[in-house]
C-alpha cells in the first residue's frame, strides 16, 4: 500500500543535525520552584484568570477560562500555589511581556481529579470537541491555533482526509520523532478520537523519511483492522515538507486555494503532538499541562528531549542540557529556519515551544555584509510558495505596497528559505514580515480614516439637516405669526365694528332715553361701563 | 550573557552562498574561453584584460568614496572585475591603451553607479562601455587581428603597441588587422557576393563551421556555460531561448537562400554567441529574473541578434539587442509572474 506522492515547488535540502538529539530517551525535564504560565498561548483572544493570588492549585486545575470560541484555557501544570498574577516576558518575537499566572510549586505534583471517558466512540462528537476545548488542546506543531475548531467540520465541507503532521522539517528538532518513536499508541489513539469527532473517512500520517525509528514505531503499532483507515506514509526529506499546505499537496496532490482553509476541500490537517495531547486529555482526562521539548544545538552537551511542564523557564532546560552559556551565541526558540531569538533565559515554555536551540558562533548570519539583491532569483527557485522573493523584496524596499500585494506577499509563509539562498544575504524574511505588518497598519489607518471620513460627513449632513429644519421651523413659525395677524386684524375689525354696533346701540338708546328722559328722570351710567370691559377685554387678547 | 542578544530575523543557519562566490565561479567558467581567445588573438587580450581591471576597480573606489559608500565589501564583491573582463573580452585584441580604459570608466560610471551600483543598473555595464566605444571608436572597435595559434605578437609587443601605438617592424595597424568572420560575412552579404564567393575570397579566416579560431572558442565559452548551468549559478532559460531562437531564425532563412544567409551552425560558433548566451545576457542584475520572462528575454536577444548580425550595420550584435532588452526586463517580469501555490490554474 504505497501512496503516490507528489511534489511542491523549492524547498531546500539542509543538514539537519537531528542525530544529535534523537540519541537519548525522553525524560521529565525537573520541575522548576516557579512556573509561569502565560494567558494567550494560543491564536485568539488570551485566557481570564480564574483564581487570585494565594489561592492553592492542583495540578491540571483550570486556573484560566477561554474568554471566546477561538481561545483556549489555562491550566495548572503542577500543584502549587499562585504567587502572582502580572506581566511577565513570554516568549514572542516582540519580546514584550505580557500578562501570566505564576505558580509556586508546592513540589508534590498533586493532580485534581480527573475526568476520563470510558469510550470515547459513544460520546457525541461535540461534547468530545467540548472536552477537548476544556482540555486547552492548541495546534502543538508551533502555530497554536485551538484544536476544537479544527475538528469541527463546517456544515457544507465534509472532511474526507484527517492528516497528521509528523513531518517535523525544520533542522535540529526531534520531539515530534521521539514521541512517534516512544507513544506510538498514543497518538493513534488520539488520531481515531478525531477521526471520530471529524467523521474522516481516511486517516494519513506524514513522516518524513529522515526518522526511520519513528516510521518503524507507527507500523508495529497499528493494528491490521486500524491500517485498513489509517496509512502510515513516508516522505522525502525537503524542508519545509511539514508546512500545512506543502504537507497537503505532498500526501494528495491537491493545493489548498489561495486564502482558504484545507477543511475547503475536505481535509484537516493535525501535529502528531496534538493528536497525543487528545488521547491524553479524553482517555486519561488530562488536561493539556506538559509537552515533549527538544532542547539543542551545538552551545548544548547534552543536547535531549524532554517532557517538560508548561511554564517550566528555559534556563530550567538549557542547564538540563548542559549548556555552555559562553558558548551560545544566540538562542532561539523553534527551529533555526522559523524561530525567533528570545530576549532571555527566564521566558517560559508554553503550549507551542517545540525546540529550544543555543547556536554557537559561527551559526551568526549578521556577521556577514548585506549586499544590494542582484536579482539572481535564487530565491524563486526554492520559494514553496512559488513567490518572486526577489520582486517582493524589490517593492517592499521601495515601500511599493500596492505592488508588493500584487505579488501575493501575503502568501508568504516566512519559512525562510529565500533568505537562507540569498548570496546577498538579504533578511528577506524581516523585510517581509515588516511589509506585511506595515500593510496591516495602512489598512487599520484606512479603516480608521474612513471612519473619521463617515464620522465628518455624516457630522456636516447633521449641521445642514439642523440648520434646515431650523429654517423650516423658523420658516413656519413666521407664517404662523402672519396668519395669526391677519387672524386678529380681522377679529379687531369685526371687534370694532361690534363696538361700533353697541356704541350706536348705546347712542340710539341714549337718544331714546334723551328723548324718554325730556319726558321722565336720567336711569343712569350703566352702558359706558359695558364699553370698559369691552377694551379691557381687547387688551388681554393682546 | 543571556540578555540583549543582537536580535535578528530567521534563519539562523550560517551562510553559504555570497556575491563573490557567484561572481567568482562565473569568471572561473569563463577561463576555458578566455584561454582560447588568448590563444587565437594573443596577449593584447591579456593587456586589455589587465587595464580593464585595473580601470574598474579604480574607478569602483572612486565612485564608492564619493558615493560615502563602504569600500571593502563592494571592491571585492567581484562584480567590476567581471564586467572588466567581459568588455576586455568583447574589444579586439589589439587596441590602444585608451579604448579599455575609457571603455571600463564609462562603463563604471555611467553603466553602473550612476544607477546606485551593484544591483541597482538597468544596463549591463559592460555592454554600454562597449556599445560606447563601437559607437565613438568604429575604427580601434574593428580591427581585429587574423587567428593565429599562439598569437601573432608577444605580450611586450602587445603591450608596446597598446602604449605607443608601434608594432614590429614598423607595421601598420591597418595593414596586419582585418575584420572577423562574421563582420567579414556580412560586408560580403551587403555586397551581394555569395557565401561560397566570401568563402573563397578570405580562405584564411573562413575555415571551418564558423572561421578559424572562433569555432574553438564558443565551444570552450559553451563548455563553461553549461558548468555554470549545472552549478545552478545561471538559470537554463535566457541561453537555452535566445541559442534556440537564433539557430530556428538561421534555420529558416538558410534553408531559404544558403548562398545569402549563413547557417545555424555558423550563427551559434561565431563572434559573441556563446560568450553573449552564457555571460553577458546572463547578467541576473539587468535580466528579466521570472521563470517565463527568462524565455522571452532570451528569446528576444536570440532575434536581435539575428537580425542586427542579418541586416544591421554593426561587427556583432549581443551588445545592441541585450541592451535592448534590458529595457524590457522589468515590464516582462510583472507580467510574468509565476502561478503562486494555490491559485487557480489559468
Amino acid at each position: 500500500m504505497t501512496r503516490k506522492l507528489h511534489h511542491f515547488h523549492g524547498g531546500l535540502h539542509l543538514e539537519f543535525h537531528k542525530s544529535m538529539s534523537m540519541a537519548a530517551a525522553v525524560e521529565r525535564a525537573p520541575l522548576p520552584k516557579e512556573l509561569v504560565l502565560p494567558l494567550h498561548q494560543h491564536i485568539g483572544e488570551p485566557a481570564e484568570p480564574v483564581v487570585a493570588v494565594g489561592d492553592t492549585v492542583l495540578k491540571g486545575q483550570r486556573i484560566a477560562r477561554a474568554t471566546d470560541y477561538v481561545s483556549a484555557p489555562v491550566h495548572a501544570s503542577t500543584s502549587g500555589r499562585v504567587v502572582a498574577i502580572e506581566e511577565r516576558p513570554v516568549p514572542h518575537p516582540s519580546g514584550l511581556s505580557a500578562p501570566c499566572i505564576v505558580i509556586e510549586s508546592d513540589g508534590e505534583d498533586r493532580w485534581c481529579e480527573r475526568r476520563p471517558v470510558a469510550d470515547y466512540r459513544k460520546l457525541d462528537p461535540s461534547a468530545l470537541r467540548n472536552r477537548i476545548r476544556d482540555a486547552g488542546i492548541v495546534g502543538m506543531g508551533g502555530a497554536g491555533f485551538p484544536s476544537h475548531i479544527k475538528l469541527n467540520p463546517a456544515q457544507d465541507h465534509a472532511i474526507e482526509t484527517l492528516i497528521l503532521n509528523g513531518a517535523e522539517c525544520e533542522p535540529y528538532i526531534t520531539c515530534d520523532a521521539r514521541l512517534m518513536q516512544e507513544r506510538p499508541r498514543e497518538i493513534i489513539d488520539g488520531l481515531k478520537i478525531m477521526r471520530h469527532a471529524l467523521h474522516a473517512r481516511q486517516c494519513l500520517i506524514g513522516i518524513e523519511d529522515n526518522k526511520p525509528e519513528a516510521i518503524a514505531a507507527l507500523r508495529e503499532a497499528l493494528t491490521a483492522e486500524e491500517s485498513t483507515f489509517i496509512e502510515i506514509c513516508v516522505i522525502p526529506t525537503i524542508y519545509p515538507a511539514g508546512g500545512e499546505k506543502q504537507l497537503i499537496k505532498v500526501l494528495t496532490g491537491r493545493e489548498i486555494p489561495r486564502n482558504s482553509l484545507p477543511a475547503s476541500m475536505g481535509i484537516v490537517c493535525h501535529n502528531v503532538g496534538t493528536a497525543a495531547a487528545v488521547y491524553r486529555a479524553i482517555v486519561h482526562g488530562e488536561p493539556l499541562v506538559s509537552r515533549f521539548v527538544t532542547v539543542t544545538g551545538e552551545a548544548c552537551e547534552q543536547p535531549r528531549n524532554l517532557e517538560v511542564a508548561i511554564g517550566t523557564p528555559v534556563a530550567t532546560l538549557l542547564d538540563a542540557a548542559a549548556c555552555r552559556r559562553e558558548a551560545m551565541a544566540e538562542l532561539i526558540l523553534g527551529g533555526p529556519m522559523m524561530g525567533f531569538q528570545l530576549p532571555g533565559e527566564d521566558v517560559p515554555v508554553v503550549k507551542t515551544s517545540n525546540c529550544i536551540l543555543a547556536l554557537p558562533q559561527d551559526h551568526r548570519r549578521n556577521g556577514q555584509p548585506v549586499m544590494p539583491c542582484i536579482r539572481c532569483g535564487a530565491c524563486a527557485d526554492v520559494c514553496p510558495a512559488c513567490l518572486l522573493p526577489q520582486q517582493l523584496y524589490w517593492y517592499s524596499h521601495a515601500r511599493d505596497m500596492d505592488r508588493v500585494q500584487d505579488h501575493y506577499l501575503f502568501d508568504c509563509i516566512e519559512c525562510g528559505c529565500c533568505a537562507y539562498v540569498c548570496p546577498s544575504h538579504i533578511p528577506l524574511v524581516h523585510y517581509f514580515r515588516f511589509a506585511k505588518t506595515e500593510i496591516w497598519a495602512r489598512e487599520r489607518e484606512k479603516k480608521k480614516a474612513d471612519l473619521a471620513r463617515r464620522r465628518h460627513e455624516f457630522r456636516l449632513e447633521r449641521l445642514e439637516r439642523e440648520k434646515r429644519e431650523k429654517e423650516e421651523r423658523q420658516r413656519r413659525k413666521k407664517e404662523l405669526l402672519k396668519q395669526k395677524q391677519a387672524g386678529k386684524d380681522g377679529e379687531e375689525d369685526a371687534k370694532k365694528a361690534a363696538i361700533e354696533a353697541a356704541m350706536q346701540r348705546v347712542r340710539a338708546r341714549r337718544e331714546e332715553q334723551h328723548a324718554a328722559a325730556k319726558n321722565a328722570a336720567e336711569p343712569g351710567a350703566e352702558t359706558p361701563s359695558t364699553v370698559e370691559t369691552g377694551r379691557k377685554q381687547e387688551e388681554h387678547g393682546e | 550573557m543571556t540578555q540583549g542578544f543582537h536580535q535578528h530575523s530567521s534563519p539562523h543557519l550560517p551562510v553559504k552562498a555570497s556575491v563573490r562566490r557567484v561572481m567568482l565561479m562565473v569568471m572561473a567558467a569563463m577561463i576555458p574561453g578566455a584561454a582560447a581567445m588568448i590563444h587565437y588573438f594573443g596577449a593584447g587580450v591579456l593587456v586589455n584584460m589587465l587595464l580593464a581591471v585595473a580601470t574598474g576597480l579604480a574607478t569602483e573606489a572612486l565612485m564608492l568614496k564619493w558615493r560615502a559608500r563602504p569600500l571593502q565589501p563592494f571592491i571585492s564583491d567581484g562584480s567590476i572585475v567581471l564586467t572588466a573582463l567581459l568588455l576586455a573580452l568583447a574589444m579586439p585584441p589589439l587596441v590602444p591603451w585608451w579604448i579599455p580604459v575609457f571603455g571600463m570608466a564609462f562603463a563604471t560610471i555611467m553603466g553602473k553607479h550612476l544607477f546606485g551600483g551593484l544591483g541597482y543598473n538597468p544596463f549591463n555595464p559592460a555592454m554600454l562601455g562597449y556599445a560606447m566605444l563601437l559607437i565613438a571608436f568604429p575604427f580601434e572597435m574593428t580591427a581585429w587581428l587574423p587567428p593565429t595559434p599562439g598569437g601573432l605578437y608577444s605580450l611586450a609587443e602587445s603591450l608596446r603597441y597598446s602604449f605607443t601605438g608601434v608594432l614590429p617592424d614598423a607595421a601598420s595597424i591597418d595593414a596586419v588587422s582585418q575584420a572577423t568572420v562574421l563582420d567579414t560575412l556580412r560586408t560580403g552579404i551587403a555586397l551581394k557576393q555569395s557565401i561560397e564567393e566570401i568563402r573563397a575570397a578570405h580562405p584564411a579566416i573562413y575555415l571551418g563551421i564558423s572561421g578559424f579560431g572562433w569555432a574553438w572558442i564558443n565551444g570552450l565559452f559553451l563548455a563553461g556555460g553549461l558548468w555554470l548551468m549545472w552549478r545552478r549559478i545561471i538559470a537554463w532559460q535566457i541561453p537555452l531561448a535566445m541559442l534556440a531562437t537564433l539557430a530556428a531564425l538561421a534555420l529558416i532563412f538558410w534553408l531559404l537562400n544558403e548562398q545569402r544567409y549563413a547557417s545555424p551552425l555558423f550563427h551559434l560558433f561565431s563572434g559573441a554567441a556563446m560568450l553573449g548566451a552564457f555571460f553577458i545576457a546572463t547578467d541576473p542584475v539587468t535580466a528579466s529574473t521570472t521563470p517565463r520572462g527568462r524565455l522571452i528575454y532570451g528569446t528576444g536577444i536570440g532575434i536581435l541578434v539575428y537580425v542586427i548580425r542579418t541586416w544591421g550595420g554593426y561587427p556583432d550584435s549581443i551588445a545592441f539587442a541585450v541592451l535592448l532588452m534590458n529595457m524590457t526586463a522589468p515590464t516582462i517580469d510583472y507580467f510574468t509572474q509565476p502561478r503562486v501555490f494555490g491559485e487557480e490554474k489559468s
